[in-house]
């Protein structure tokens, strides 16, 4: 069973092709691993699956759990079950972290948190955050450790993630994957994780993973040997060397 | 005035209009409370907790009561300054007189109300506040115009003495009417090591209102912060400054302003600060927002003067729409966007950045939302 489903997918930012006729799928309960060079298309790819504004989709189809969503605005696509973290995301005055968690779990501002989703505050740090304005003068960390938890806050179907360990410790990371690994397990959810490292892999279970170079996807198999040989030979020769399949994970 | 006073006696109707610019009926949890109705003092009364660490009476009675006190009357404001400080230097009906004895802090906020009943009156009011050395105290007070009457005018003279050590949050809420004119004018004096917060909330329609308070931050250390939060609706047109003269060793002065402008309001934001002295420090922020298409206009005045060398000031300011990423982001959390933008809207008129006691918090909170919620 696929969650999502990409076809024939171009996609134009400020004028300009992006991502070039696209075609991929994501099997349900399952993570995958998406790498490729800096301004290869990743973010806009997960930000074109969700829907944000700015990214226009020139043709093609997203099907997300058998619904065609590519005319679908941002919330309705949140409201079926697909989430996003933002690599940077926006600092909002006067809107605190606390009600925007309090949100995320389809409570009122007003209401309490459970004592669950006080101790998962806890564990990911953020108990004095709760009463600042949402990421302003948080760290790189920090905006992590809130992005992460308001997405297991929403209960999503499929988490998009745009590259969770960039700018974090080590600690944090273990802590940001130990539990997005525990959420995926628990809810039988999807992942499309971005990165650049090979240190998430250790706590994410992932058996897919892929390349996405100058707006193609290539290189469809075990991320662990796609990170191993990005680092022997680079993004141009992994690819280059076509002994993968470029047909998408079927 | 008497002691006899009960606000019982203020008609429910005042109280119920009052309570919507944040007035607080229960008196236990305020040290005093004022009303001056039209052109009269009806009510002053300080809360029996706090007898003798402040004094609280309309300035007439205080100005008989106390001769010293004509030394404090157009000190800092000029009574010359323009047409209307001189109405109110000609004839006036009085205003409020607080003192904050020395070394007293005022746990309850005071709190005071100027309010017009009366169609087509031109309110003319002097009101004068002493914090005494080390004494701590926040003020609210509340300029409304009752609901029924359709036009009316405002002239309000303050002039406040922050003295050595102390600290005064004072508080202004305005809750006018769509054919009023209101022209406050007010200066503080801010001494050694003393710190001064004046804050502005107006939230309501009103035809006209101008102002351009200062504070002259005269001694060492001396701090000044102006805030304000101004929603514009309906046709209103407000021209809202703050003024900042740092002379005092390093002194120093902030100011925030947060403004919606909707329909066909028009909104201009000044600030002026300027350092005299060689330590002193100042920032200006100012930031406004184009809520709807009309014909609203937001224009952001900052200046910053600096007369010596190693002078600081800043300042940072941004007028425009809301930004379509924070509305796209809030989205991807369940939120329609009328929900984001709503959430957006509340949060810049956040009420943290007036620095109130909880108490006074939840109140200006509720004005607040009242008045976004209800447009």
């Amino acid at each position: 069973m696929n969650i999502l489903e990409v076809k024939g997918l171009s996609v134009k930012v400020e004028n300009k092709l992006i991502l070039k006729d696209v075609a991929f799928s994501l099997k349900s309960r399952e993570s995958h691993i998406l790498f490729g060079p800096n301004g290869s298309g990743k973010t806009t790819l997960i930000s074109t699956l969700m829907g944000l504004p700015s990214y226009e989709v020139v043709s093609g189809k997203i099907i997300f759990m058998g619904t065609d969503i590519t005319d679908k605005s941002v919330e309705e696509r949140a409201r079926l079950g697909m989430v996003v973290s933002f690599q940077n995301p926006p600092e909002i005055t006067g809107v605190k972290l606390g009600d925007l968690l309090k949100l995320c779990l389809g409570k009122n501002p007003a209401d309490d948190f459970s004592k669950e989703e006080q101790a998962l505050i806890d564990a990911f740090r953020l108990t004095e955050f709760l009463n600042r304005d949402i990421n302003v003068g948080f760290s790189g960390g920090e905006r992590k450790r809130s992005e992460i938890l308001q997405l297991i806050f929403l209960k999503p179907k499929l988490l998009l993630l745009d590259e969770p360990d960039s700018g974090v410790d080590i600690e944090s990371l273990k802590l940001i994957a130990t539990e997005l690994q525990r959420y995926l397990e628990a809810s039988g959810s999807s992942a499309l994780i971005i990165t650049h490292k090979g240190d998430i892999l250790d706590y994410i279970k992932a058996k897919y993973g892929c390349i996405l170079l100058e707006g193609q996807f290539h290189c469809f198999t075990n991320p662990t040997r796609i990170y191993e040989d990005i680092k022997k030979l680079g993004y141009e020769e992994c690819v280059a060397c076509r002994v993968r399949t470029t047909e998408g994970w079927k | 005035m008497s002691k006899e006073n009960d606000l019982m006696k203020v008609p429910h109707k005042i109280l119920e209009e009052t309570y919507k610019a944040g007035m607080e009926a229960e008196e236990k949890n305020r040290s005093g409370t004022f009303y001056h109705v039209n052109q009269s003092t009806i009510y002053s009364k300080v809360n029996e907790l706090f007898e003798g660490k402040i004094k609280l009476m309309d300035t007439k009675a205080a100005l008989q009561k106390y001769t010293w006190l004509g030394d404090y009357m157009w000190k800092l404001v000029d009574k010359d300054k323009d047409e209307f400080t001189r109405k109110v230097a000609e004839d006036w009906s009085g205003g409020y007189f607080m003192r904050i004895m020395p070394g007293v802090e005022i746990t309850f906020p005071l709190q005071s109300c100027l309010l017009i009943t009366q169609n087509n009156l031109e309110q003319r009011v002097h009101n004068i506040i002493i914090a005494e050395e080390g004494s701590k105290a926040h003020i609210i007070t509340s300029c409304v115009q009752h609901s029924s009457v359709p036009k009316a005018s405002h002239l309000g003279v303050s002039e406040i003495y922050v003295r050595k050590g102390a600290s005064l949050n004072f508080t202004m809420i305005h809750q006018w009417s769509e054919n009023t004119l209101v022209r406050p004018r007010s200066a503080a004096e801010v001494d050694d090591k003393a710190a001064f917060v004046s804050n502005y909330v107006c939230m309501r329609p009103v035809k006209d209102v101008q102002m351009y308070p200062v504070a002259f931050c005269k001694g060492v250390n001396s701090t000044a912060s102006f805030n304000s939060i101004l929603y514009g609706n309906k046709k209103s047109s407000m021209d809202i400054g703050s003024k900042a003269v740092l002379t005092g060793k390093g002194s120093r002065a902030e100011m925030v302003s947060r403004a919606i402008a909707r329909e066909g309001s028009k909104m201009i934001i000044r600030g002026l600060i300027e350092g005299s002295s060689p330590d002193c420090k100042g920032h200006l922020e100012c930031r406004g927002l184009l809520v709807d298409e009309g014909d609203a206009i937001l224009q952001s005045i900052p200046e910053l003067i600096a007369r010596r060398k190693g002078v600081e000031i800043t300042h940072e300011a941004a007028v425009g729409k809301i930004s379509e990423k924070e509305i796209a982001y809030l989205m991807t959390r369940k939120l329609s966007r009328d929900e984001a933008v709503s959430l957006i809207i509340r949060g810049f008129m956040d009420v943290s950045i007036l620095g109130l006691p909880d108490s006074l918090n939840a109140e200006i909170k509720r004005v607040v939302e009242a008045s976004t919620e209800a447009s």
